[in-house]
């Protein structure tokens, strides 16, 4: 696509939002129920599809014999249909969302328009409703949840192509679709749970999707487990908004409108309880969006297939943490302490991760770790305060990560075919054993060159806007209440910017570049994925380049960054999700002072803007040629990391730690419960009283005589005796 | 549908089939031939819960007092009398238990092998028992089906049992025995101390309402009461007879045990000790022990189950995970606790009775429950793995299962009365995620290595129609637990008020009585009276 064709659809959309300020139509959802129930009707069919094929397998396999669904060239319909199914609800699904994103643009909408089905449950005062909620906020996540999911979807129809259980794959990836809309779009804190466990459920078995394989099952479940412990805030923090404690008497209600609309008058700034309440909901944000502390189980979920890394691990779920801190912004805007303990995790998460992904070699695993990185920058956005700015990053990593997870997809499918070719049992993720793709992979290659300058914060790709939105909203608060946090979050940013760019150009260089690893005979079979898969990743390629263009700063839009005025949406997504984010704004305004133009060591959104992307840049140019100069040996052949870049290519030791301070005393506290307490001490008293037990236990077995008719006899004169005294 | 019912004068007879018919079954099954007895059983459990469905129609949500009520008199000289009633909370338990006993019965179809007729027998008596229980409203004839329901599942341990039966069946026996016993002290003195009062004998459950007792005697009789209900639920530390009987009973055993035999303590709790001993009830020290000790089964029981090498053994332990939630909100003594704890009651039953039905098919195929005996199975045997799984995600409670409306509700009421110890038993929703997914993954997941297990066949059709309709209860009331919800209310403010607005110096007893005087036709009158209930009532009745 041309320039001037992007710009004409930019000034398009422009218009429309001009127009819509004028127009003030009401907003008429279209058939937003039937967002939800798609990707559910295509879990249920593909479903079918899945349990019918795995009978048939499981039929051959007791007969001794693995069943290939592909023999002969041919695929059954079980293996041919969800095909058509998987990617075609989700892509109705998002034609549906276009049609009322739209409307939307075009209605006068300030308050959320609820749909109410059924009342889902009702008890005493207590009740909720299954019902969704569209507002400027929702409608970007469905439109970002279904439009990506979509690309994946088609994506995957390559990649798992080959792939055994087809049906069941596509099966659980709608599932998931269909609870992350329920988790967007849900009205109320307890569907949003609903779709949280769901996602967590889905991830679980995605992840762990080859289950006979251990290490793959081990993963999921530890992705289960480690989110639960997150739910556990969420939960509890649902008890005190609905209940209260103490002074608050508890919301009456769980539904968001309910709850924003009464709660700047009954919670107390930066209060006991909505602070509790934050960082209980925050304890939930860290399980499901990988934050420190509970951030371990998604380098893990790299067992999944790739697509799913892209879909679950790297644009969707992952987020949710972000949307729901974005959604909850009012209370966190009323708990000064829980917003900055948001923007400060964020900070040392991003810092944190992006060191490790220095030092990794899997490709999925330096990805993983960017992404938990990336997710910390959106944290530092809606920590401080900056909800569109959190949003807009999460909106441009939903695309450039996720094209950045399909391109390493396509590279790892490419390595495992010419892998597989040679017998050669290679790992086809570590980068060690790739080198030289470029001349195999040309669309791979440059597509995911343009997410790493995407995601490096380079102009005038995506990322550049959105990452210099959150770093510059973190140091405008730098002159406000705790102002000291603030700049070091923004420093903290600023470096882990700069590391980001370091490791993604690592990734490229090692990967695409250099000389080629993969052994003579093996690069013979490398060779660039179908169409299928390629024309996702330009898809995505095409908005990791413009999909910052919707939210370009006021101050820069005028300068040669903005394109001298060109580039027409300045600052959309922020008056999009004004109607949203403004009651926090307001509140983060008047109490802890309105955000400055000014960085904490001064200079303006302009300079930083310039000082940032090019400092990106050099690092870029400076890391290509510095890791060009290293000597890369394959796998087997390369030495242990020592020193620090040991310590940092195992992750800092976290799991190990973990491991010995909880899951090992927990396991031993399990069992000294088992074998001392309740075998022992609670068995043996209860045991114990029965010296008695024993005698009568011996009496009892003089009637088991094994012989039924002595038993009915026993029987019959029980029931007499009962009844004799009865009627005595 | 209810004026079909009314037509046929369902309301007047509809508790008396239920109580007898399983009798009668009884007598049918242990008459005709030993190689029919397990058809003719299913088929009899089959009207039986056919018959107990018309109650969806015929209850009145509407009203929180007794309803299909009738009474006869027995034993004119002690004031026993044979008394039958329902509310809504006894509604789900005799309908889950029509439900279990046809699910378990059909269960049995493969797994006994000997003996058939007594067994089948012996598995209507005990329906005929426990509905006893869940409808008698005379404390004595309460007290016959009490112990009643101890004979048949002895038998049932003891003679179809695993190896250690002997053993097992004793301690089931002794345990439930000797708190029975300190109950039939208990309520003597009830007895005669309400005697002493009005001057008439009688066991009604009336007329043992409101008796004025010190708060001194009112713990010793609470006391009393909750050590045998406490028993049969079980609460820690009382459980421990229930890991052997689980391990040692056969499949349809165990699936009663644990889908309505636990539910009897849990429903004593709300039926008797509460309203009889409202003061005890309400004690702070009571309520912060029964809490505790609910807390103490939520997170200790679901460490021991996580560490058990026997999967039967681990979902034995995990119910008394479960019924640590119910024990919690009743105590709670709020509408959301009460309606939190019998709606846990219900999904525990459906979904354990599964899990049970689950591991006895595995039985029946690998004669092995060790989870280290399997191993990448789901690969065999996908239908099974994929019912066990919805089983065991509703069992912890995942959203969109029956599972969590109970445990979510349980943990809003407790919160209400005590947010701490409602914060403590959340950390429940870890372990259970703790004892449960390590156990599907050994058991379904991971490599498929072992020879046997290679050719382990899937669910047969029978065991499809066994699992269909559990599955599908187990969804359904996850996302429409409404109707469920909406007939239980009104009950459960009864019994609320009853206890709260009852301390120790509120003797309205008249009151009471003048509630209770419903004919069993009345639900059907009152119909057009409720106005409160009558926009939702009829919304989705059809």
């Amino acid at each position: 696509m041309t320039l001037p064709l992007v710009y004409s659809a930019l000034q398009e959309g422009h218009e429309i939002l001009a127009a819509h300020e004028v127009a003030g139509e009401a907003f008429e959802p279209f058939l937003p129920g039937l967002v939800i129930l798609l990707p559910l009707l295509g879990f249920i069919l593909n479903g079918a599809l899945a349990l019918a094929a795995s009978r048939r397998s499981a039929d051959a396999l007791r007969g001794g014999a693995e069943l290939d669904f592909f023999e002969g060239g041919k695929r059954p319909w079980t293996h041919s249909l969800p095909t058509w199914i998987g990617p075609g609800v989700i892509g109705l699904a998002f034609l549906i969302v276009l049609v009322n994103f739209t409307r939307m643009l075009g209605a006068d909408l300030h308050e959320p328009v609820i749909r109410h089905y059924w009342t889902w449950m009702s008890t005493g005062a207590f009740q909720v409703d299954a019902a969704l909620q569209l507002d400027q906020l929702s409608m970007v996540m469905m439109l970002v949840v279904t439009g990506v999911s979509f690309i994946i979807h088609v994506f995957s129809v390559g990649y798992m192509g080959e792939d055994q259980g087809y049906p069941r794959y596509f099966s659980y990836l709608n599932l998931f679709v269909f609870f992350m809309l329920t988790l967007v779009m849900g009205a109320s804190f307890l569907l949003m749970f609903v779709g949280w466990e769901g996602v967590g459920f889905c991830s679980y078995i995605l992840i762990g999707y080859w289950f006979t394989d251990k290490a793959k099952a081990d993963s999921g479940k530890k992705a289960f487990i480690v989110n639960r412990i997150g739910d556990l805030g969420f939960l509890v923090a649902m008890l005190l908004l609905f209940a209260g404690f103490g002074a608050f008497a508890g919301f009456g209600t769980l539904n968001f409108v309910g709850v924003f609309a009464a709660a700047p008058d009954a919670l107390v700034y930066g209060g006991g309880v909505v602070t509790a309440i934050t960082l209980l909901l925050l304890l939930g944000a860290t399980g499901k969006s990988a934050q420190i502390p509970l951030y371990v189980w998604l380098p893990d979920a790299m067992a999944g297939p790739t697509p799913v890394s892209a879909l679950i691990h790297a644009a969707t779920m992952v987020t949710a943490g972000v949307y729901m801190v974005a959604r909850t912004s009012v209370l966190f805007a009323l708990a000064p302490v829980g917003g900055l303990t948001v923007a400060l995790i964020g900070a040392t998460t991003a810092l944190f991760a992006a060191t490790i992904g220095l030092a990794q070699n899997d490709i999925k695993k330096v990805l993983a770790y960017s992404t938990i990185s990336q997710l910390g920058f959106m944290f530092i956005g809606v920590g401080v305060g900056a909800y569109a700015a959190g949003i807009f990053h999460l909106m441009t990593h939903a695309v450039f990560k996720g094209l950045l997870f399909l391109g390493a997809g396509a590279v790892i499918h490419s390595m495992h075919h010419a892998l597989h070719h040679t017998h050669n049992d290679a790992d086809p993720q570590d980068m060690r054993n790739m080198g030289g793709l470029r001349k195999f992979l040309p669309i791979t290659w440059i597509t995911m060159w343009l997410a790493t300058l995407a995601i490096a914060g380079i102009w005038p790709f995506a990322g550049f806007f959105s990452k210099d939105e959150i770093i510059w909203m973190a140091g405008a608060r730098a002159g406000g209440v705790s102002g000291g946090w603030y700049t070091l979050i923004w420093i903290m940013a600023l470096a882990a910017a700069m590391i980001t760019a370091v490791y993604m150009t690592r990734l490229m260089i090692m990967t695409f570049h250099g000389k080629n690893r993969t052994g003579q005979e093996e690069a013979r079979h490398l060779h660039e994925s179908p169409w299928v898969m390629t024309v996702p990743l330009m898809v995505l390629a095409f908005f990791s380049i413009f999909g910052g263009w919707i939210n370009v700063p006021h101050a820069i839009s005028d300068s040669f960054l903005g394109g001298f005025g060109l580039l027409p949406m300045t600052e959309w997504l922020h008056e999009w999700l004004h109607p949203i984010a403004g009651v926090a704004t307001e509140i983060q305004a008047a109490n802890a002072g309105a955000f400055v133009d000014r960085a904490p060591f001064g200079g303006g959104e302009l300079l930083w803007a310039v000082l940032s992307t090019g400092a990106a840049l050099i690092v870029v140019l400076v890391s290509a040629r510095v890791v060009g100069g290293f000597k890369i040996l394959p796998a087997g052949e390369s030495p242990e990391p020592v020193g620090f870049k040991k310590v940092l290519f195992m992750k800092y030791y976290v799991d190990e730690f973990y491991d010995r301070i909880i899951v090992q005393p927990l396991i031993r506290a399990s069992r000294f419960s088992w074998k001392v307490i309740d075998a022992g001490i609670v068995d043996g008293v209860a045991n114990g009283l029965g010296n008695l037990a024993r005698a009568l236990g011996w009496f009892g077995s003089l009637f088991q005589t094994g012989s039924v008719n002595t038993y009915a006899l026993f029987l019959a004169i029980g029931v007499l005796v009962i009844l004799g005294v009865v009627a005595f | 549908m209810l004026s079909l019912l009314d037509s046929i004068g369902y309301g007047e007879w509809i508790l008396h089939a239920l109580l007898w018919l399983p009798l009668v079954g009884m007598v049918l099954v242990l008459m005709g031939p030993e190689a029919r007895a397990k058809q003719l059983a299913f088929v009899w459990s089959l009207v039986v819960l056919g018959l107990s469905l018309g109650l969806w129609w015929a209850f009145d949500p509407g009203i929180g007092t007794f309803q299909f009520e009738s009474s006869i008199p027995w034993i004119a000289s002690w004031g026993v009398s044979y008394a039958v009633a329902l509310d809504g909370i006894s509604l789900f338990m005799v309908m889950l238990t029509a439900f279990t006993t046809a699910v378990a019965i059909l269960g049995s179809f493969n797994y006994i092998k000997k003996h058939e007729r007594a067994f089948y027998a012996l598995m209507l008596l005990m329906e005929t028992g426990v509905i006893g229980v869940f409808i008698s409203i005379d404390l004595f004839l309460f007290y016959v089906f009490w112990e009643i329901t101890l004979i048949p599942m002895y038998f049932i341990i003891g003679v179809w049992g695993g190896e250690r039966r002997i053993y097992s069946a004793v301690k089931f026996f002794l345990f439930t025995a000797f708190g029975s016993l300190l109950m039939l002290v208990a309520l003597l003195y009830l007895f005669f101390a309400a005697q002493a009062i009005s001057g008439e004998p009688s066991f009604a459950y009336q007329a043992l309402l409101n008796v004025p007792l010190s708060l001194q005697e009112q713990l010793w009789l609470f006391g009393a009461f909750c050590l045998a209900f406490s028993i049969k639920v079980p609460v820690f530390p009382f459980h421990t007879w229930l890991p052997d009987a689980h391990v040692e009973a056969p499949t349809p055993g165990s699936v009663v045990l644990a889908a309505v035999l636990l539910k009897m303590g849990a429903y004593g709790f709300l039926r008797f000790l509460l309203p009889f001993f409202p003061a005890a009830a309400q004690h702070p020290t009571v309520v912060t022990l029964m809490m505790v000790l609910g807390i103490i089964g939520i997170i200790y029981t679901a460490w021991v189950a996580a560490v058990q090498p026997d999967a039967k053994k681990l979902v034995a332990y995990t119910s008394v995970a479960h019924m640590g939630f119910v024990v919690l909100g009743i105590f709670a003594l709020t509408v959301n606790g009460l309606q939190g704890g019998l709606m846990v009651m219900i999904s525990h039953g459906i979904s354990t009775g599964a899990l049970f039905l689950l591991l006895g098919m595995m039985y029946e195929r690998r004669h092995t429950r060790l989870i280290a005996d399997f191993g990448g199975i789901g690969r065999v045997t996908p239908w099974f793995a994929t019912a066990f799984m919805i089983t065991a995600l509703t069992s912890i409670g995942l959203p969109g299962t029956s599972g969590f409306v109970g445990e979510f509700l349980a943990l809003l009421g407790t919160f209400q009365a005590r947010p701490v110890m409602a914060i403590i038993a959340c950390s429940g929703v870890i372990f259970a995620a703790y004892y449960m997914l390590p156990m599907v993954q050994k058991v379904f997941f991971n490599a498929l290595e072992k020879p046997e297990n290679k050719t382990m066949p899937d669910l047969s059709r029978r065991e499809l129609v066994i699992l269909g309709p559990m599955v599908a209860l187990m969804i359904w009331i996850g996302v429409q637990p409404g109707p469920f919800l909406r007939r239980m209310e009104p009950t459960v403010h009864a019994v609320i008020e009853q206890v709260t607005g009852n301390g120790l110096q509120a003797q309205g007893g008249h009151e009471e009585e003048a509630l209770v005087t419903f004919s069993s036709t009345s639900p059907l009158e009152n119909e057009g009276g409720e106005e409160e209930s009558s926009p939702t009532h009829p919304g989705d009745e059809e």
